[in-house]
């Protein structure tokens, strides 16, 4: 993996019976930086994330992580409890449906505090404040840290998702549609915090996502894929604006412009 | 008794019991499982608790028998009865007296000694039951001891009420490693858990679980930094022995609001009262 990476993974295969989800896939990821994977539905954008996460094991090929001591470590190499500490302190998950990740019959404090919980934290007082804390960046008013998450709206929701992720300050996150099923101007907003948040922890994204509009927004660099093949890979803007893949040139073209 | 092997149980069973219960004393809390049997009395009275006694009852033991810490109720007389007539053993209401003390929902307010086993009834020996209904994870988060979520669960009753609502049956950490489930004893009991002289088993008939406390082993409720653990205790004395620190019941004497507090612990109560009053 190149010197300053993060997390990086190399010809990843994975078949589902015929079907080739991953046929090869190569991928990098700096620290800071927000890449975005984007392609058609069943183009493999998802289980791609779930090789980097380690939630799927490849057929083939590996991928590396580099922690917070410098040291490289095989993420399907690594023992269970090891990778579980990761995603629960370095690594943050965003679902596109915060159901599947938020506890619905605990309090937005408690969602947002379990991962401290989770990590040793033992001082009420310290973990509900943080709490608080990371209610308000992500703009849901403080009195409602002892409400229940199904009394929240669905952007609501994906934002106390997000600062259920963020608040144990992980260096990588995984997104996977972040902004799926949001109405457009809740949508805005959401972008907007996303990228906010991410520029000023300067903590690194991988965000799988069927929008190219969410791509050029949030990302810095892009990575196109088509039946589990990565057909094209640059800086965002380069590849928006003068796609070289037929494929790509394709999916440009084809976003609706209002 | 004729017909019956010593203490109803066969001796194949004692010993895969033994074996479990041996496990279970070399890691302090981890539930062991084991092949529970049929016992001649409905679940939920108590058959992880008797399989376990038979298991462990010799020719010379003394045993008693306390149900919400009295002698005299009917799961407490018919499981003393039980093992008079099966094993032959001498029975006991005196804590003091007894090698073997099998309960349900207390520990005695007698301080209990090296030479004494106490067999706690588990209905549910899973800690983690009602926060993660799958017993696959409840099982990894033992092993990796990730007990992060019961600590959201006080964090929940802290937000919400102001303090750990959990007034029986109230997690605890044993040997710090293991989240145990110390049987639906009153939360005041669970400090008389740390450190006892005598040895502790636990024994889940339904679930089929066995687990244990050796002598001497560090058992500490979870809390807090800036909200400890607190003993909460009904604010009265025993209206029949003036007990002021014993752990109390609450008796409806008639239909007119009339009431009383008096000591759960029947002998504790009992040995505290002037000769003949009693």
């Amino acid at each position: 993996m190149s010197p300053d990476a993060l997390l990086s993974a190399r010809g990843l295969r994975l078949s589902f019976g015929r079907i080739d989800a991953l046929d090869g896939v190569d991928a990098e990821v700096f620290p800071g930086e927000v890449l975005a994977v984007v392609g058609e539905s069943g183009s493999g954008k998802t289980t791609l994330l779930h090789a980097l996460s380690g939630a799927m094991c490849p057929d083939a090929g590996a991928v590396s992580y580099r922690g917070p001591d410098g040291a490289v470590q095989d993420v399907h190499r690594m023992p269970a409890p090891a990778l579980r500490a990761l995603h629960r302190s370095d690594w943050g998950t965003v679902h596109q449906d915060p159901r599947q990740s938020l506890r619905m019959a605990v309090s937005a404090g408690g969602n947002v505090g379990e991962r401290l919980m989770a990590q040793g934290a033992r001082h009420y007082g310290d973990i509900r404040a943080a709490a608080i804390d990371w209610l308000r960046e992500v703009e849901i008013a403080a009195d409602r840290v002892d409400d229940l998450p199904r009394t929240f709206s669905g952007g609501m929701l994906q934002r106390l998702q997000i600062a259920r992720t963020l608040v144990t300050q992980p260096r990588l996150v995984f997104m996977d549609e972040p902004t799926g099923g949001l109405d457009v101007s809740v949508q805005a907003r959401l972008l907007d915090l996303i990228r906010g948040l991410v520029a000023r922890l300067g903590v690194a994204v991988v965000l799988v996502t069927h929008d190219i509009a969410v791509a050029r927004l949030l990302a810095r660099r892009i990575v196109v894929m088509r039946a589990g093949r990565v057909v094209e890979t640059g800086l965002t803007d380069q590849v928006l604006d003068d796609p070289q893949h037929p494929y790509t040139q394709l999916l440009v073209s084809s976003v609706l412009h209002a | 008794m004729n017909g019956y092997n010593f203490a109803y149980l066969d001796e194949q069973t004692k010993r895969m019991i033994r074996r479990a219960l041996l496990k279970a004393v070399t890691i302090p809390g981890h539930q062991v499982p084991f092949g529970s049997r049929e016992m001649p009395l409905p679940y939920g009275w108590g058959t992880g608790g008797i399989q376990v006694t038979a298991s462990i009852l010799g020719r010379a033991d003394v045993l008693k028998v306390i149900d919400q810490g009295a002698d005299d109720t009917t799961n407490a007389v018919s499981i003393r009865r039980f093992f008079a007539r099966t094993a032959g053993v001498a029975t006991t209401t005196r804590t003091a007296d007894a090698s073997v003390i099998q309960t349900r929902h207390r520990i005695p307010e007698t301080l209990l000694r090296e030479d004494q086993i106490i067999v706690y009834q588990v209905p549910q020996p899973e800690p983690l039951s009602k926060l993660e209904p799958s017993r696959a994870e409840t099982r990894r988060m033992h092993a990796l001891a990730e007990y992060g979520l019961m600590h959201v669960k006080l964090y929940e009753d802290i937000a919400r009420i102001g303090a750990v609502t959990i007034s029986y049956d109230y997690p605890v950490m044993v040997n710090g490693r293991h989240l145990m489930s110390p049987s639906p004893i009153p939360a005041f009991d669970t400090p008389k858990m740390d450190g006892m002289a005598a040895l502790q088993l636990f024994g889940a008939g339904r679930e089929k679980r066995i687990y244990a406390i050796p002598p001497y082993t560090s058992v500490k409720p979870l809390d807090f930094e800036d909200h400890p653990f607190r003993l909460t205790r009904a604010p009265h004395a025993c209206a029949l022995c003036g007990a002021g620190d014993s752990y109390l019941d609450e008796v409806v004497t008639d239909d007119r609001g009339g009431r009383m507090w008096v000591c759960s612990d029947t002998d504790f109560c009992a040995g505290r009262q002037p000769a003949g009053a009693a």
